[in-house]
């Protein structure tokens, strides 16, 4: 009989929830960051789902901040996929010129991302949103359910979250609550690439090493991808050979100095690393407990 | 030298090999045990020395450390692992944190789980998917309620491999003696739990003895360190999923006419195109045409593959349904007995209604209660209620046939939960068990209420009451078909024969004696059940009680 390895296990797992998902929820939708979890996740849901197509729209929260090949490579795997792509910009926010350098980090992930991800989902009136996070990422996010129970005002209640024994998800809600579904939970940064490298999944070039112009601000690797970054007195625009190890808002992403511009080099890369992984993102560190805050506020 | 900096300059050990993404090399176990007895540190210790922790996390842990440390000067490991706000604020763990980590030999995910009473439900939660657990005793205190409370727990969950950490040795001086007294303490309590094997291990998480490294200052104990035993031990096969094929639908995959799959994941055994299954509740058989996945068909499918089968008849099959193996035994019922871990704050009352989800089924259940197991001598009492993390000895009646069966056999189609149908909480985790109900020996009480001589009586009256919720439903189409039937019988003898003697007794029969009869033949088949189920009962092996 076949034994199942750990990333067929990992895989199965995160089909499963997929498909219980949109067999309990009348109207859910994927949330697509581009990075390499969300083409994990994409990749995931279209196999739960095949022959069929994906039974859901894909949403991404644009920040108008992100990096610029970020943005080409989302438009054109929606083109190769055919997906139904929802893209989504807080123009309050812009409206009030709320930008990452202005307004501070805290600000502008609150407006451009909690926010917008919030009006999105009231506006289509999605009960179930998919996010690539996965439980080793941050000390808050290792106390998150799979099925994430939301209020109507979006918020989370880390301390009254409801008990997922087995595989039983409880999807009752009430009306105007909704859940956040996070497939996969129970893998790591190691098992992603792996998975990413054996299904041949495509992710942004980002991730791999180039010469890219940097700027070090605050003791991070800052790419300057568009003149919207001003330089303050002294910087100076260096290239270096650098790759990012998550994706985010490129002033908000920490670059690392790498070599490594394979699927293996990266994966090598990685597991050598004495850093972790959210480490280039700013603002993870905008206080202890502050992802805990956003995720109570609404955020991923 | 900042606390960070000096962890730092520990030797460096080569990087552990990756996850492994190949073979059986994963183990999934829980941290138990009473609260302050170190879970947090042994967990944060166990991250620690897989080199797991990175530099990063361990200057943002020194900062920590300095604000809430419980530790002195220390860094105190506990907070690598309590994420939420209010776990450190108050020094202990709520919620489940799920953990990875990998040495040489194995990967392993590990459930922490909380010490504090309040939060045994997800201290369950987290036993319902481990294959081993270690129950850590403080080596001052010794067994505990709580310790009592989760190895009876983790027991009742099908957990068959258990280690016994004896953590902060280094408060009692490293001494033998303590740690020979609180082995036999647990063994002694132990005995009757049915585990597989109990593995003693004296440590000290603080100081890292025995943890990742075999210690020197307990040179009186010859046995692995922690590490080791999980890097080691044999799961036996009693975890295993059962041989039986049996695939719970989830979702009926139907984008266009030409094709209609039925997805899910293989809950056991083995499945193959040409295989002759049946659907439950319906009954209706057919054949496996095809395995679809997107990477193509495949040849079989087994345990834990997430996969759409086509069938080669047009059945009716929906979400909730079960199909198996033709002849595999398993039926769909409309009431059984099993366990209940009671986990909401407001209690439970007899006879409540809830939604029950059982595999991919969904159905209205009532929850009779018969008995609650006390925790301290393991015994099954009388009650009729039950409290936050109380385990019940319950019948429930279902509104619709789901098939299940015994957990000890079947952890997937014998496990369910109980959601609030008001909030929409989850307030219990139960398993199927047709030995539970008989197990309230001696409970006069229920016997007195259920009008009867003996437990047995109650629980025939609590498996009737599912049948007869049924019965009456229909009883208007039964009375009027019985009416209909009884005069067209009485027109047709009336007309063939033309004696009113003879129109009058086939009329009575035909509408009177014989739905009598039926009633008595299911009644004796019901009998015949019962009879089964107090057998299965005396012949249930020690798990649990």
């Amino acid at each position: 009989m076949i034994q199942l390895t750990h990333l067929e296990k990992l895989e199965a797992e995160a089909i499963h929830i997929i498909r219980e998902t949109v067999a309990t929820c009348d109207n859910p939708v994927m949330l697509y960051s581009i990075g390499k979890d969300s083409a994990v996740l994409l990749h995931l849901a279209l196999k739960a789902f095949y022959p069929g197509p994906l039974p859901f729209p894909v949403l991404h929260v644009d920040t108008t901040w992100k990096f610029r090949e970020m943005i080409a490579f989302r438009d054109q795997r929606a083109k190769e996929l055919g997906l139904d792509l929802i893209v989504h910009v807080n123009q309050e926010g812009v409206r009030a010129g709320v930008n990452p350098f202005v307004s501070g980090s805290r600000v502008h992930t609150d407006v451009m991302k909690t926010q917008a991800l919030r009006q999105a989902l009231d506006m289509h009136k999605f009960d179930a949103a998919f996010g690539g996070a996965r439980r080793d990422e941050e000390k808050s996010r290792a106390k998150e359910r799979v099925f994430s129970l939301r209020t109507a005002e979006h918020r989370w209640d880390p301390k009254s979250q409801r008990p997922e024994p087995w595989r039983l998800y409880n999807t009752r809600k009430r009306p105007g609550e909704s859940f956040r579904v996070f497939p996969l939970s129970n893998w790591t940064e190691a098992d992603v690439w792996d998975y990413v490298a054996r299904e041949n999944i495509p992710v942004v070039p980002l991730y791999f090493a180039a010469p890219r112009p940097v700027v070090v601000r605050d003791g991070a690797l800052i790419m300057r991808d568009d003149d919207r970054m001003a330089l303050r007195p002294g910087e100076v625009v260096e290239t270096r050979m650098v790759r990012f190890r998550t994706l985010g808002c490129y002033p908000l992403t920490g670059a690392v100095e790498s070599t490594a511009a394979t699927l293996p080099e990266i994966i090598a890369e990685m597991r050598g690393s004495r850093s972790s992984e959210r480490q280039g993102r700013i603002i993870d560190h905008d206080g202890a407990g502050s992802m805990e805050q956003k995720k109570q506020e609404g955020y991923f | 030298m900042s606390p960070a900096v000096a962890l730092r300059a520990v030797p460096d050990i080569p990087a552990p090999e990756p996850i492994a993404s190949k073979g059986p090399a994963l183990l999934r176990f829980i941290t138990c045990g009473s609260v302050d007895d170190g879970k947090s540190t042994l967990i944060g210790r166990m991250l620690y020395e897989a080199q797991l922790v990175h530099d990063d996390l361990l200057d943002a842990l020194a900062r920590d450390s300095r604000k809430f440390g419980t530790q002195g000067d220390k860094l105190d490991l506990a907070l690598l692992v309590d994420g939420l706000s209010a776990e450190r604020e108050q020094g202990i763990t709520i919620d489940v944190a799920y953990r990875y980590f990998a040495t040489p030999r194995r990967s392993f995910i590990v459930a922490d789980t909380p010490g504090h009473d309040q939060y045994t439900r997800n201290m369950a939660t987290g036993a319902s998917t481990a294959d081993l657990a270690v129950i850590l005793v403080d080596a001052r205190k010794g067994v505990l309620p709580q310790t009592r409370r989760h190895s009876f727990i983790v027991s009742m969950l099908g957990v068959r491999h258990i280690v016994v950490a004896v953590n902060k040795m280094d408060l009692v001086g490293y001494q033998q003696a303590v740690f020979d007294g609180i082995v036999a303490q647990y063994r002694e309590m132990a005995a009757r739990l049915g585990f597989d094997a109990v593995t003693p291990i004296p440590i000290s998480a603080l100081e890292g003895e025995n943890v990742a490294r075999r210690s020197t200052a307990m040179p009186w104990y010859a046995g692995p360190s922690l590490f080791e035993h999980l890097e080691t031990v044999e799961i036996s096969a009693s975890a295993a999923p059962g041989v039986r094929f049996r695939f719970p639908v989830q979702w009926v995959n139907r984008p266009n006419l030409d094709f209609r799959g039925f997805s899910g994941t293989v809950a056991g055994g083995v499945i193959r195109p040409g295989d002759e299954i049946a659907a439950l509740p319906s009954g209706r058989p057919s054949r496996v045409r095809r395995i679809v996945t997107q990477g193509g068909d495949l040849d079989e499918a087994v345990a834990g593959q997430a996969v759409t089968l086509t069938l080669d008849d047009e059945i009716d099959v929906s979400r909730g349904d079960v199909i198996v193996a033709v002849g595999d035994g398993l039926t769909a019922r409309k009431a059984f007995a099993g366990r209940l871990l009671w986990m909401s704050e407001r209690s439970l009352g007899n006879g409540e209604e809830f939604q029950l989800r059982l595999a991919s089924a969904t159905a209205a259940a009532r929850v009779s209660v018969l008995g609650a197991v006390d925790i301290h001598s393991f015994e099954p009492a009388a009650a009729d209620g039950l409290g936050m993390n109380e385990i019940g000895l319950v019948t429930v009646a279902l509104d619709r046939p789901v098939a299940l069966t015994d957990y000890r056999g079947d952890r997937e189609l014998g496990a369910f939960i109980l959601v609030d149908r008001v909030t929409g909480d989850t307030v219990a985790l139960g398993l199927v068990d047709a030995g539970a109900a008989s197990l309230v020996r001696g409970a006069d009480a229920v016997a007195r209420r259920a009008g009867g001589t003996g437990p047995a009586a109650a629980v025939r009256r609590h498996l009737a009451e599912g049948l007869v919720a049924g019965w009456r439903a229909g009883l208007i189409e039964e009375a009027s078909w019985r009416l209909l039937s009884g005069l067209g019988m009485a027109a047709l003898t009336q007309a063939v024969l033309g004696d009113w003697r003879l129109t009058i007794a086939a009329g009575l029969l035909e509408a009177l004696l014989r739905p009598a009869l039926r009633f008595a033949h299911r009644k004796g088949w019901r009998a015949l059940e019962q009879r089964r189920l107090a057998r299965a009962a005396y012949d249930a092996d020690g798990s649990g009680i």
